[in-house]
């Protein structure tokens, strides 16, 4: 490199014969044109990527290092069992559905892909993903439900190795030292919520903040007064909103939660500053890292005795996106079955606190985590979001979003819901 | 290769003596040699910006969904794609939010900044640390000053409600919470962010100015306020235009501080033509649409440029 700028600054001499210029002028102009073609080869040879025969990448959004961790253990015992290398890409969650259409689009997806459930509508839409039956996977044992939940139009295109929904998190010691019940209905949150605001302790935490967690947070609510996400301006959705409001009047909540995702829920309830909050069993991990804390799970609340708690059934599915070689995805199929077998399941719902998929699996995860009882309990009639309204939800949920954050900030419950439908139904 | 270029003169040197140089040849090669050196630039530009650019105006007026990245194929619709966004009662909000964005954050930015550049550009000790010490909001990436404001700025939690309720004043501020706060609350976090790029520039431009000037002034018996509106501000000039034209570029394009901070909440009060792109494109999918309101801030970007160009022609002459 250093003899290059040497040459170059030799040029400048002028006694010595043009010709002499012209001929370095010459190397010199042409390393650069060569880094010019270089970096436009770069830029487009970037886009295709050679596949190794006996290593299959699965791409996912464990990058917790704990979730990682699991999923690599978990890839090498199925590696192993089917004598291929497994290897994991994780993306945040947000980037996967992107990254996933990008690689789509340059020909490069990886051999499986683990998408949200409510994003997975979309990708299955476009056309994205091979139906799992087709590749030799079975459904038995799998609850309707959660069959469901992996399910597209009928077509099951993604295996759920477990799943997961909200319940009512509670601090056991706050709640004795008021001596009050777990609440069980609305009119009994309401009032042990109350009772439980003290200083500058809320009663109850939850997320409306500007995104999925939000809407993810409100459908409990909505769902158990049997309101629909199909009709937004409905009285049952308008009522739901106003319970809500109602908390947020009653100084139960704080005024931040419109801006407080699920994990500021969860700082809150550990720093003490709520005595309940809505979240889900990812939290667990993070809980049981306070072992001060003495906190008990509970199915959310129901508007009247008698109701069914409605929940939103969350989670990951694993697919096979459709790359045109027909091998390797059959492989990818038998790499996905082993993922989400009973054996592995538990196993990992055993690390993540979250609920196998499978029903015997299921079985024996109550039985080693009694104490999560009411998340099998609700998950076994949790609803997917997305469905009714498959890769349309995204539209919905952000009017929605929009909707609640209007209300909890002076708007009243209907004039923004009757806003929140025309905008999810006009598209914009 | 430098073998090669040693083992090339020395024959050549001797085979040809005395062949007189062609004027049209040398000047031709001279051009090419010059071109030599732009090639990889507009390669370059060509690639990264030209490109996107004109794959984001075509886009526009495509129909281009996630089924696009599978087929390939993304049919053409027209203009309904800018109808689609213009009709979008949350497209105005968000331009209204943008232009109060910027124009707020210049301003907050530009004046504390000036400010800071005249005082540290007299001598006192521990200017130096001080002055480091200023920076600092700089060297925090952006995301990171998101969210740590946002922990300082919740409303019942939050350090910054603790302190005023010390001092009597306003506690329980919804600085993030409340529709009406929001926006101002997150302007008065990104002057913090651009405080020192403001200082260090005009700081920078402080000292360019002679010092005679300033000492003529004194013996015509001006002022300091007078000094600094006849001598330092009109010789600030070129590096003002800098640092608002720099200003406005980075700010009115703003995302991912808004994104840490409210996520365009509560209630789409803090949403901008940027958080809008990206809700639009990487949120809901309709990548028609977020090429649309991309657009829009390409076009008020260049509309400044051009104004800038223009200033700066002007003043050439």
């Amino acid at each position: 490199m250093s003899k290059r700028f040497t040459s170059l600054a030799l040029t400048a001499h002028p006694p010595a014969a043009a010709r002499r210029g012209r001929g370095r002028s010459r190397r010199v102009v042409a390393p650069f044109t060569a880094v010019s073609v270089l970096v436009a080869g770069a830029a487009l040879a970037g886009c295709g990527q050679q596949r190794d025969a006996d290593t299959y990448t699965v791409m996912n959004s464990s990058t917790d290092e704990s979730y990682h961790r699991w999923d690599a253990e978990a890839m090498a015992r199925c590696g192993k069992e089917l004598g291929v290398t497994i290897e994991q890409q994780s993306v945040p969650a947000a980037q996967v559905m992107t990254k996933a259409l990008r690689m789509a689009s340059s020909k490069s997806l990886p051999d499986i892909v683990q998408f949200d459930a409510s994003e997975m509508p979309t990708f299955a839409d476009a056309g994205g993903l091979v139906d799992l039956r087709t590749l030799g996977l079975s459904t038995d044992d799998i609850p309707d439900g959660i069959v469901d939940f992996g399910s597209y139009k009928g077509t099951y295109y993604g295996a759920a190795r477990s799943v997961n929904t909200l319940a009512l998190f509670y601090n056991k010691d706050l709640l004795d030292q008021a001596g009050v019940e777990v609440p069980t209905t609305w009119a009994e949150l309401r009032a042990t919520a109350q009772k439980l605001t003290r200083g500058k302790q809320y009663g109850l935490a939850l997320s409306a903040g500007g995104a999925e967690d939000g809407v993810f947070q409100f459908t409990p609510f909505m769902w158990s007064n049997g309101g629909d996400e199909t009709d937004l301006d409905g009285p049952k959705v308008v009522e739901a909103l106003d319970y809500w409001k109602g908390l947020l009047k009653d100084r139960s909540l704080s005024k931040s939660t419109v801006n407080w995702t699920q994990a500021d829920v969860n700082d809150q309830f550990m720093a003490g500053n709520a005595a309940m909050m809505i979240n889900g069993p990812w939290q667990v991990e993070t809980l049981n890292s306070d072992t001060s804390l003495h906190w008990g799970i509970a199915p959310i609340p129901v508007p009247r005795a008698g109701d069914d708690s409605v929940g939103p059934l969350g989670g990951a599915v694993l697919t096979v996106p459709n790359t045109g070689d027909e091998a390797r995805e059959k492989t990818a199929g038998k790499i996905v079955a082993c993922l989400a077998s009973e054996k592995e399941q538990l196993t990992y719902a055993l690390n993540s606190w979250m609920v196998p998929a499978n029903a015997k699996a299921a079985a024996v995860w109550r039985e080693k985590v009694p104490e999560l009882d009411s998340l099998a309990d609700q998950v076994a009639v949790a609803r997917s979001r997305t469905a009714k309204l498959g890769a349309g939800w995204s539209s919905v949920s952000l009017a929605l979003q929009s909707a609640f954050q209007s209300a909890l900030t002076g708007q009243s419950s209907e004039t923004a819901l009757k806003r929140a439908q025309q905008r999810a139904t006009s598209g914009n | 290769m430098p073998t090669s270029t040693v083992g090339a003169q020395t024959p050549a040197k001797a085979s040809e003596p005395a062949s007189a140089p062609d004027p049209a040849r040398i000047a031709r090669r001279r051009r090419l040699t010059q071109w030599g050196f732009v090639a990889p630039a507009v390669v370059f530009m060509l690639l990264f910006f030209g490109y996107p650019l004109v794959r984001n105006v075509v886009m526009s007026f495509q129909d281009y969904t996630p089924k696009t990245f599978f087929t390939g194929e993304a049919p053409f619709n027209g203009a309904d794609n800018w109808s689609n966004v213009f009709q979008d009662a949350l497209f105005g909000k968000a331009l209204w939010h943008t232009l109060v964005f910027t124009a707020g954050s210049l301003l907050g930015q530009f004046c504390i900044g000036l400010a800071l550049a005249v005082f540290f550009s007299r001598r006192f000790p521990l200017n130096g640390v001080l002055r480091s010490l200023i920076l600092l909001p700089w060297l925090v990436p952006m995301v990171v000053s998101g969210i740590v404001w946002r922990r300082i700025l919740d409303q019942d939690t939050g350090v910054l409600n603790s302190f005023l309720d010390t001092l009597g004043i306003g506690g329980h501020t919804p600085w993030l919470t409340s529709p009406e706060m929001a926006l101002l609350s997150v302007i008065l976090v990104n002057i913090w962010i651009g405080i020192p790029f403001n200082m260090v520039i005009l700081y920078g431009g402080l000292q360019e100015i002679p010092k005679e000037l300033h000492e003529a002034a004194a013996l015509d018996g001006a002022s300091a306020w007078r000094t600094f509106r006849s001598v330092t501000l009109p010789m600030l000039r070129p590096v003002v235009t800098v640092v608002l034209v720099l200003g406005f570029m980075s700010t009115v394009k703003i995302l991912d501080l808004i994104l840490a901070l409210t996520d365009g909440g509560p209630a789409d009060a803090t949403q901008t033509l940027g958080t809008l792109t990206y809700q639009n494109s990487f949120v809901q999918l309709d990548f028609g649409a977020g090429a649309v309101v991309g657009n829009v801030l390409i076009l008020i970007s260049a509309v400044f440029a051009v104004f800038y160009l223009r200033a700066n022609r002007t003043e050439g002459k």
